[in-house]
């Protein structure tokens, strides 16, 4: 029982980092009609705009120590950070705080990539076919990942959670159950909580905001909406920036969990079009439940008990779902008529 | 009166005659030391450089092993050449090197990208052999990628000298008459660890082992289990995961209620990395568990890769092949000459490879010939010293390093950033050393030398 509980757990905050990033991909393919397979890497540069601010508030005042030296026979450097030195106690709270703290540089960031990557780039490629597509934004992805190679190396990064968030919790005992039966990190309860707010966050703006009607209603019938004299084109471009800005936090999020690098958005794109795939194309909920509903079989899938059963299913249990699903609801599980049938 | 001349075609005639002739013809190679025919791959002649053959992971997971083994090479490539300090070129002995190349021909070398990828690194491998006339393959950072361009050089017929590769099997199943590893193995990471491990978390323990499939996790899991069990611990499971899995929480959290008090990562690189920083925040190192504190093992251990797990490595017992901190003239030396170079000390990636080219070129400096089968026969059974691990033997019966295995642990209280690990045990050779037939390493054979013409 506790097993199955953490694995459930476990699944949940799994699926939590596939929602999101489905999320967004579903929101370009459904208002653009574009694949984007450079969603990925802008979950990528999302976490690593963490990697730069804490680099930036981490930088050390070097002193040359008069008296030790290195093994190779240099003056030992002695470091201090600077944001201590100019900003006191202030400056140690936004270096603990760095990973929450770099989520305001990621969004005004995240957003301008998206723009400029919509309007230098992807916007040439609407009305091409979408292997097309899928081959310029994998180009994207790949020039993406050797830029952030270049700059930052091939190894990963590690991003500490703040102190206070580094712990473990006890949910067993929240539940009624013996203590320290079901415990789980605290930082990977915030990922799940953070990527409910920010899914909650997104269908509200498009239900409850005019400007969300005009991209749902642009979304159902592009054409119709613009002659109706809406500018729908300026708003799906802003559509674009909102995804990248969902997938940009949902990296900055993910670096506590998973050191970052360069090959970070990769990991997750393959598994977030088979979420978007399963879920149905270009259906916004059908990518959230998809995306819970594969991380949690994932889990499960990894349980001993099941791989003494079927040896290796952990490996193959998201496919072996898509192929399942498709077969049986060839538009996924939310898809809509029409989404790519013409 | 005359004798007539009769020729004696008796048998026994004939194979005396036979013999002597044999014997005249065969003089001068019986007299002449190193005689090799010069016909081989690759053969320099009488220009005035011969090639080297570099072929290290430069894109890929790897990538900074890759960049660290590269600065290596090219230092060795200098001091061969008589530049520089000279590093490990005056501590190493015996040595016929002289700091004027190799056999009075100046070294270049030609690069290659193994991506880290099988087929990538044999491509680049054929390309140098092939295209840039590499006399020697150098380098790699995977068992998969050295097994993959071990084969190839026997095929083409010239030598292999290993980098970073720690599977049993390099020098096991798929070891080759051709190629040649510095690098120890996880047999050898099995015996360093077992006595320290014992000596810290006594012999009642249970490990929960999480092994990368493939030839190098299969193999480790393998050796430590042995070594593990042989203490008199319990295994309680050993789970496989996918090689880049990057998120490991679904394998982490059956640990948690296992039972187990021990878990062993049989994960390298960038899984390494991500396992170890996982299992630390699901609170593992803090764990109590059968009244025992709850520890992590992580056998072989990088420093360039522990550097990625940051704090997470602290107290935590593993085995490499050499460290930058050790105090012996071999390792001072090289150390100085490449952190005077690059403002960095070297990786034990860096310093194996460095070892090889200093190895190779001895080798065919002693041989007298650049002949893959002379170098060979040159480096096989050779003992020597001064290149950071004692006394070292080069088995001629597997083409495998024998030389003291490091234990060290994650630091606790580091004073730089280079600083991550902590010599705990220089395991000296004897206590390392394995029969040739142990049953880990059966299944293949050297093979016969091939000097590929």
């Amino acid at each position: 029982m506790d097993a199955i509980l953490l694995q459930i757990i476990n699944g949940l905050d799994k699926g939590s980092a596939y929602a999101l990033i489905a999320l967004g991909l579903t929101l370009i393919f459904g208002t653009l009609g574009v694949v984007n397979f450079a969603h990925g890497a802008l979950f990528m540069l999302g976490a690593f705009v963490t990697v730069a601010f804490n680099k930036l508030v981490s930088l050390q005042k070097v002193t040359l120590s008069e008296t030790e030296k290195t093994a190779w026979g240099t003056p030992l450097e002695i470091n201090s950070p600077y944001v201590q030195e100019w900003f006191g106690d202030f400056g140690l709270v936004v270096l603990e705080y760095s990973v929450p703290f770099s989520l305001l540089i990621a969004v005004p960031f995240m957003l301008l990539i998206g723009l400029v990557m919509e309007r230098g780039l992807i916007k040439h490629f609407y009305k091409r076919p979408h292997a097309e597509q899928i081959l310029v934004t994998f180009g994207l992805a790949i020039v993406a990942q050797e830029i952030i190679k270049a700059w930052f190396g091939a190894n990963p990064i590690p991003q500490p959670a703040p102190g206070a968030m580094a712990g473990m919790m006890d949910i067993g005992s929240a539940l009624g159950m013996d203590a320290g039966n079901v415990v789980y990190p605290v930082w990977r309860f915030i990922y799940f909580l953070f990527a409910a707010v920010v899914i909650g966050a997104v269908f509200s703006f498009l239900q409850f905001t005019t400007f969300g009607l005009v991209v749902r209603a642009g979304m159902a019938d592009r054409e119709t909406v613009g002659l109706l004299g809406i500018n729908i084109d300026r708003r799906f471009t802003l559509m674009f920036g909102l995804a990248a800005v969902v997938a940009g936090i949902a990296g900055v999020m993910y670096t506590p969990i998973l050191s970052p690098d360069y090959h970070l958005g990769m990991d997750f794109l393959v598994l977030s079009f088979v979420v978007v795939v399963v879920g149905g194309m270009g259906s916004l909920s059908g990518a959230v439940a998809a995306g819970f509903l594969l991380g949690i079989l994932q889990s499960f899938a990894s349980m001993n008990e099941v791989k003494e059963i079927f040896p290796g299913i952990d490996q193959i249990i998201i496919y072996l779902v898509a192929v399942v699903i498709l077969l049986t609801r060839p538009r996924g599980l939310f898809g809509r008529k029409g989404v790519m049938e013409e | 009166m005359t004798k007539d001349f009769k020729l004696d075609f008796s048998r026994r005639g004939l194979l005396k005659a036979g013999a002597a002739s044999g014997l005249v013809a065969a003089s001068p190679a019986f007299f002449m030391r190193n005689a090799w025919a010069e016909d081989f791959r690759n053969n320099p002649g009488n220009a005035g450089e011969v090639k080297l053959g570099f072929n290290v992971p430069q894109t890929g997971p790897y990538s900074e092993e890759g960049k660290d083994e590269l600065r290596a090479f090219k230092l060795a490539v200098k001091h061969l050449n008589g530049e520089g300090d000279g590093g490990m070129l005056n501590t190493f002995k015996p040595s016929s090197l002289k700091g004027n190349g190799i056999l009075g021909k100046k070294v270049t070398f030609a690069t290659g990208d193994t991506q880290t990828k099988s087929d990538a690194a044999r491509a680049s491998a054929k390309r140098m052999i092939e295209k840039d006339g590499a006399i020697m393959i150098t380098g790699g950072s995977s068992s998969g990628v050295a097994i993959a361009v071990q084969g190839l050089c026997q095929e083409a017929g010239v030598i292999f000298m290993a980098g970073l590769t720690h599977s049993n099997d390099t020098t096991g199943k798929d070891k080759k008459a051709n190629g040649f590893r510095h690098f120890f193995n996880t047999e050898m990471s099995g015996a360093a660890l077992a006595p320290v491990l014992e000596a810290n978390y006594g012999k009642d323990r249970n490990a929960y082992h999480l092994t990368a499939d493939y030839t190098w996790g299969w193999s480790q899991e393998g050796s430590i289990k042995t070594y593990t069990e042989n203490l008199g611990w319990n295994t309680v499971n050993a789970v496989r995961t996918p090689l880049g899995a990057g998120d490991f929480s679904q394998y982490i959290t059956p640990v948690l209620n296992s039972g187990a008090d021990v878990l062993v990562l049989n994960h390298y690189g960038r899984d390494m990395v991500n396992s170890l920083t996982q299992a630390v925040q699901f609170g593992l190192r803090d764990k109590s568990v059968n009244g025992k504190d709850f520890t992590i093992i992580v056998p072989l251990y990088s420093r360039l890769m522990a550097q990625g797990a940051g704090e997470n490595v602290k107290g935590i017992f593993g085995s490499t092949n050499w460290h930058w901190s050790l105090q012996d003239e071999g390792s001072k030396a090289f150390v100085r000459s490449f952190g005077a170079k690059y403002g960095f000390p070297p990786s034990q990636a860096a310093h194996t490879t460095y070892c090889q080219a200093l190895l190779y070129a001895d080798a065919a400096q002693r041989a007298g010939t650049f002949n893959p089968c002379g170098v060979a026969e040159a480096l096989e059974g050779f003992e020597f010293d001064g290149l950071g691990n004692g006394k070292t033997l080069y088995r001629k019966e597997d083409h495998q390093c024998f030389k003291k295995v490091l234990v060290v642990k994650g630091n606790e209280n580091p004073t730089s950033k280079f600083d991550i690990l902590k010599v705990v045990d220089e395991v000296p050779a004897e206590k390392v050393t394995y029969a040739v037939d142990h049953p880990d390493f059966a299944g293949g054979s050297l093979g016969k030398c091939n000097p590929g013409a």
